[in-house]
């Protein structure tokens, strides 16, 4: 084993983590807008660790400057996306549940 | 023109890595399909300083690095609440302003603000943004608008 494969390894490792952690948070959070924060984790530093995992398995080649410009795309569609179903919900008139009804459901 | 030029020269190197091909009848095609694409944009008139910011390449370069560290950060701060049991979460609204005055500075503004977890922009409205937190420690960077200040300003009027 080489040592670039040691270190994506634990790159994808780490993002598989992240991953698993996001989707806990998704199912933990208690109301639509703070599961929108735990899906944020999946967005940005998962999806970046696998791409840079994958980047230093395929080493120095065309595969690795493609997987660059996905990560690039995706700094920009993805907060795009994200900011959708937040406004959609927003202008839903979906409110963020009081104090105390927040504790219940986090108590649960 | 000169926004038509690197336009031009954005689609090949993009064509080039896509496809990898080096034969000269794939390049010649290669080339009619990118002058092709430009002309089409130069006729919808969308290449100006807006849709393609050539005046802020180092700086949204710079900008990049800061926005990834800050991204990193406040990851952990968003998987430690998920992780650790005993973590208070407080949802809330806050309402900021920017100091950005271009349209282009606002949308990246905003679209930074999604992009680092713990933080949402649900709407805008002219300097007013609507940020959606997830604890009161990750509203704090946008309150204190350190994204705000380093978001590459507009050197140069656009042209």
């Amino acid at each position: 084993m080489i040592w670039s494969e040691v270190v994506a390894a634990i790159l994808l490792i780490l993002g598989s983590a992240l991953l698993v952690i996001g989707g806990v948070g998704l199912l933990r959070f208690p109301h639509f807008y703070s599961r929108l924060h735990a899906g944020g984790v999946i967005d940005t530093l998962a999806a970046g660790l696998f791409l840079a995992g994958l980047a230093f398995l395929f080493g120095p080649t065309l595969g690795s400057v493609k997987l660059g410009l996905i990560f690039v795309f995706l700094l920009f569609t993805s907060p795009t996306a994200c900011h959708a179903l937040a406004r959609a919900a927003h202008v839903a008139g979906l409110r963020e549940p009081t104090q105390a009804e927040e504790e219940q459901q986090w108590q649960k | 023109m000169k926004h038509s030029i690197s336009l031009a020269l954005f689609l090949a190197a993009l064509w080039w890595v896509l496809s990898g091909f080096t034969k000269p009848l794939l390049l010649g095609l290669g080339v009619v399909s990118v002058l092709f694409t430009v002309l089409l944009a130069r006729r919808m008139r969308v290449i100006d300083a807006e849709s393609h910011p050539l005046h802020l390449t180092w700086g949204l370069i710079r900008y990049w690095v800061f926005l990834i560290k800050e991204i990193v950060l406040s990851n952990a701060q968003v998987v430690r609440l998920i992780l650790s049991p005993s973590a208070k979460i407080a949802p809330h609204f806050v309402k900021v302003q920017t100091k950005q005055e271009t349209d282009l500075g606002r949308t990246i503004l905003a679209n930074s603000i999604t992009l680092t977890p713990g933080t949402v922009t649900v709407s805008i409205d002219a300097q007013d943004l609507l940020v959606h937190a997830l604890t009161k420690e990750t509203a704090q960077a946008v309150i204190e608008g350190q994204l705000d200040l380093r978001v590459p300003a507009d050197a140069e009027q656009p042209t």
